[in-house]
């Protein structure tokens, strides 16, 4: 039977179903299809914290969100185009995201009285389908009764009902795969290796994926096939589809091949940082210690004496942690020694919102610490980028030793896109320098010279200090939290002397300026009035949000810091290139404070924390609102539908 | 003098498959080095009769004994009278933060397996803000020697009660009496299984070295704890133990392999307890009510069960310490973290022989991948 095929340029689709429904796995496999496909994608995770929240309740459902398209795409979508709900849960929690017109495919097995109860719903949905009462009324809805057909499929395998309809996900997998046109081989190597332990398992689930394709082949219930060409306008490369946390695990590895530094990464179990501690532990074949620590302090401090000891110590963990390590952090400044603190952000304050994330702990790296204690900030902006950023933090700590704060979150630790490889040689060389020398020249009483060495000589041009790492005959030498003298490095107390190392430590980190490069502005028209900053992961919705301004016709220009300590040196005289500057932050304007305060600009802050990531239809709004005003139109006078492209 | 990290040192371990504290650490060539050039430049800043200038004296003299390179030779410290240590001696070292030398040194101990670590701390450093961290360090037996000084007062911070202060003590943040109830460190390191737990006495010098000979020589955390004099704020607290006509009485010394009896003229011992499960003392002898010799403990600080030597600890209630045993409690063969860590590092870098960077570019391509031309 040949179905229809339509062409698409992008679509939206969201698994849903209970924590215990394997959506995470699902989203991401049909996301590795994609990628293997060649489409450009963005996902979009969101879980509960609870591992095993009350079954069939609002709180206890996870989704998964994939955005894939034929061309670059920047965000994860803001209303998904289709969405499969596993249970009555699912589809209530889910409903008020989609837009009219949404594909819902529902497992109509879940939809007992028991479960409509616990998701609220007084009546079953599905039985008024056509009515006037229709609360799906807007959707196209599909219900299938994926769990029987799953369990009927896989009988042959002799599992308990329990058993056999947990492989459901793979046969609803299987069904959007073959909407989607997805090629399947990957899927059935991975579920061949993931279960090669339990045949019977295993071969359930390769067969309810298949049954899934079948059953949309065959069917008269899917009457069309969509086709999503692969993406154009990508660079040439060799791509893969890479999370965040996984970038960062591979761009520390990275670090540690490109500085001939052994990595030693202290740690301490946190959401979402955890799967970075859990990648390098893999890594041991790369030199990689891992220390699973008793508590956060230990954790960084562990990495602080393996960095004094030689090797490139690392801490991992989140806005929680970064508070308990707060002090250790500061010893790491005061003692001058290579340090990357990676703070993978989430909701807050105190324990917060665990799996969501949100871009709040900029004000706790910046300034998170007793006295005057500079530190050097970068931030990724995509999941990929995450790579780049870690190297880049493992240039700053080791050039200056001095400890370097990442700010990833959770949105890019568990989002994932496609990633170029880059190729070995484009990496950089971190060049670790041990001082193997004596540096300074004592006269004894006698008149007689010899070689000392002197811990916090300085570098002329960065102003680091020379790291000698235990094991160097002739440089011992102690360091500790207490004022150091400049130069000699002893304890001192003199006034004069703690104003200059203050200051010292300060001009050490803007020094770091003189080596980044200029600032990349994307100003297409360069008749922009209005300038749209912002920093981490919400440079795709930003971006997404600017493209739909320009498409409607407006000018506005984009920039995005990678550096937030010390910011590039041109930053000042971009902000004042422009008349309006906008700052979308998920936190109440820690960056738009640090611009207002450092260049006296009136930055306007468009702050939304709701633990997501920002939507780029609301972002464009606030952009052409802010257009608007620079044009001398009133709010909402501008017009934002897109111009037929000529 | 017998160098601990030679072959011939090696041979006085109790346990002849255990690699010494010291092994992996390269040894001093050369003529013997002295106490003078462990010393380093810095005008030690203790106040007068403090009980750290002997410690600081002796481990001086000590480590040249250690025959190992002065620049493979690490100290940490934390905060407090005694973390200031570290600034004294012409090695490698670190004062850190209040409480945090054992993770520190943990770091160091884990990344190099040629560096002898030393943390030097006291009974509020390591027993109050930073417990956490000496109990996991003591757990995971990381080849480190922590010296715990301990004062049993807050002399830093100008004379506070501390986790070893006697309950009752009354100090300027316990104007009443502490209602606190005192830590008994050994007992402490022991319910952590410490592999290595002594105690040992600031004024008593050859007992002091005796210890840190056999700490320095055993593979995993040793735990030393130094009863230590504070002249200004808890002077005389150690009077006791110290005191010529009381010392004898009071002080009960271990010697594995020897029964263990004390007092005056050794009239006393040590036996088992059978209605506690613990130790008592008894007096020596053949009168009525004595207990001959024949029939007292044996100390056996090899003991792979710490049950005797918990015992032993719990003598010394805090506070009165006319009953002190000192010397190393206990001293058993268990793997250590940092060996092991290392050799997963190891085997695991021995098992690859290709370039690291070629690894490097098939590990970050993974296995599913598409090219874009």
């Amino acid at each position: 039977m040949s179905k229809q095929v339509k062409q698409l340029d992008r679509v939206i689709i969201r698994f849903a179903g209970d924590s215990g429904d394997g959506m995470q796995l699902t989203g991401d496999r049909f996301t590795q299809e994609s990628a293997v496909f060649g489409n450009d994608l963005v996902t979009l995770p969101n879980f509960p914290a609870e591992i095993r929240a009350p079954q069939g309740t609002l709180p206890g459902v996870s989704s998964f969100q994939v955005h894939f398209a034929d061309h670059d795409i920047l965000t994860a979508g803001d209303a998904p185009d289709v969405l499969v709900a596993m249970n009555p849960a699912a589809l209530k929690a889910n409903l008020p995201d989609l837009p009219v017109g949404a594909t819902i495919i529902v497992d109509t097995a879940d939809f007992t009285k028991r479960n409509l109860d616990k998701a609220g719903y007084t009546s079953n949905p599905l039985d008024k389908l056509g009515e006037v009462d229709d609360v799906l009324g807007g959707f196209q809805v599909q219900p299938v009764d994926l769990t029987g057909i799953t369990v009927e499929a896989v009988k042959e395998f002799g599992l308990t009902r329990k058993d056999a309809s947990r492989a459901k996900n793979m046969f609803a997998l299987g069904l959007l795969s073959w909407m989607y046109g997805r090629p399947t081989e990957g899927t059935i190597a991975f579920l061949g290796k993931r279960f090669a332990k339990v045949p019977d398992i295993r071969d359930a689930n390769i067969t309810a994926f298949k049954a899934g394709w079948n059953y949309g082949e065959t069917t008269e219930t899917f009457a069309v096939q969509y086709e999503i060409k692969p993406a154009t306008g990508m660079p040439a490369g060799t791509y893969r589809n890479i999370t965040g946390n996984l970038a960062l695990s591979y761009g520390l590895v990275a670090a540690g091949v490109r500085s001939g530094l052994p990595v030693f990464l202290g740690s301490y179990p946190i959401t979402p940082a955890s799967d970075i501690l859990h990648e390098l532990s893999k890594h041991k074949a790369f030199g990689v210690t891992t220390f699973q620590a008793e508590d956060e302090i230990a954790g960084v401090g562990a990495a602080i004496g393996a960095s004094f000891a030689g090797h490139l110590g690392v801490t991992t963990t989140s806005g929680p942690g970064i508070a308990l390590k707060s002090e250790a952090i500061g010893l790491a400044i005061m003692t001058e020694l290579p340090l990357l603190v990676i703070d993978v952000q989430r909701g807050g304050p105190s324990t917060g919102l665990p799996t969501k994330t949100e871009q709040a702990d900029l004000m706790q790296a910046m300034f998170g610490r007793n006295g005057e204690a500079p530190l050097p900030i970068v931030a990724p902006q995509s999941p990929g980028d995450c790579f780049d950023a870690a190297l880049e933090a493992a240039r700053i700590a080791v050039t200056y030793r001095t400890p370097v704060m990442l700010l990833s979150d959770g949105y890019l630790a568990n989002g994932s896109e496609p990633w170029r490889i880059p190729e070995q040689d484009d990496l950089p060389t971190i060049d670790p320098a041990f001082a193997t020398e004596t540096n300074h020249e004592v006269t004894a009483k006698d008149g007689t010279t010899s070689g000392d060495f002197w811990p916090y000589l300085r570098d002329e041009e960065t102003l680091a200090r020379p790291w000698a790492v235990p094991g160097t005959p002739g440089l011992e030498h102690r360091i500790g939290g207490l004022e150091k003298g400049e130069g000699h490095g002893n304890i001192s107390y003199d006034p004069a002397n703690h104003d200059l190392m203050v200051r010292t430590r300060q001009a050490k980190v803007d020094r770091i300026a003189e080596s980044l490069p200029p600032l990349q502005v994307d100003d297409p028209s360069g008749k922009a009035k209005v300038l749209v900053i912002g920093w981490g992961s919400t440079y795709g919705p930003i971006g997404a949000g600017c493209r739909r301004v320009r498409k409607a016709g407006h000018d506005v220009a984009q920039v995005h810091l990678r550096h937030l300590n010390p910011f590039p040196k041109d930053l000042g005289e971009i902000l004042a290139r422009y008349d309006k500057v906008l700052v979308p932050e998920m936190n109440l304007g820690q960056l738009s404070n640090l611009l207002r305060a450092k260049y006296l600009v009136d930055a306007r802050g468009y702050n939304v924390v709701r633990g997501l990531p920002l939507k780029a239809a609301e972002l464009a709004e606030a952009i052409g609102g802010l257009v608007a005003e620079a044009e001398g139109l009133a709010p909402g006078e501008l017009d934002l539908t897109p111009t037929p492209s000529s | 003098m017998t160098t601990l990290s030679s072959p011939a040192g090696s041979s006085e371990l109790p346990f002849p498959g255990l690699r010494a504290g010291t092994e992996g650490v390269p040894a001093h060539e050369g003529d013997a080095q002295t106490a003078k050039e462990f010393s380093s430049d810095q005008e030690v800043r203790w106040c007068p009769g403090c009980g750290d200038y002997a410690v600081l004296k002796a481990v001086q003299s000590f480590l040249p004994q250690l025959g190992l390179r002065r620049e493979n030779i690490v100290f940490v410290s934390g905060i407090g009278c005694s973390s200031r240590f570290p600034y004294y001696l012409d090695t490698y070292g670190m004062h850190s933060i209040h409480g945090r030398a054992p993770s520190i040194a943990t770091g160091i101990a884990t990344a190099r397996e040629d560096l002898s670590v030393w943390v030097v701390t006291g009974d509020g450093d390591a027993l109050s803000i930073g417990g956490n961290h000496l109990i996991h360090a003591l757990r995971r037996n990381i080849n480190m020697t922590i010296l715990l000084f301990n004062n049993r007062i807050y002399g830093l911070t100008k004379g506070q009660y501390s986790p070893t202060s006697e309950a009752g003590k009354i100090t300027k943040s316990t104007p009443m009496g502490s209602v606190d109830h005192p830590f008994n460190p050994v007992s402490l390191a022991l319910g952590a299984e410490a592999s290595f737990v002594a105690r040992t006495i600031d004024s008593d010098r050859k007992h002091l070295t005796h210890v840190l000979s056999a700490a320095a020589a055993h593979r995993g955390t040793s735990l030393v704890e130094i009863y230590q004099n504070c002249p200004i704020f808890n002077d005389g607290a150690f009077d006791a133990i110290k005191g010529n006509d009381t010392k004898g009485d009071a002080l009960i010394p271990l010697e594995h392999g020897q029964p263990i009896t004390f007092g005056s003229s050794q009239a006393k011992g040590l036996v088992r307890d059978t209605a506690t499960g613990g130790v008592k003392v008894v007096e020596v002898g053949t009168e009525p009510g004595q207990v001959t010799e024949d029939q007292l403990l044996v100390h056996d600080a090899h003991q792979a069960d710490p049950t005797t030597a918990f015992a032993i600890s719990r003598l010394t209630e805090m506070g009165y310490l006319d009953q002190t045993p000192i010397g190393i409690f206990r001293q058993v063969e268990r793997p250590t973290y940092d060996d092991q860590t290392r050799a997963q590092v190891h085997s695991a870098t021995q098992a690859v022989d290709d370039d690291p960077t070629d690894r490097l570019a098939s590990l970050i391509a993974g296995n599913d991948t598409w090219t874009v031309v």
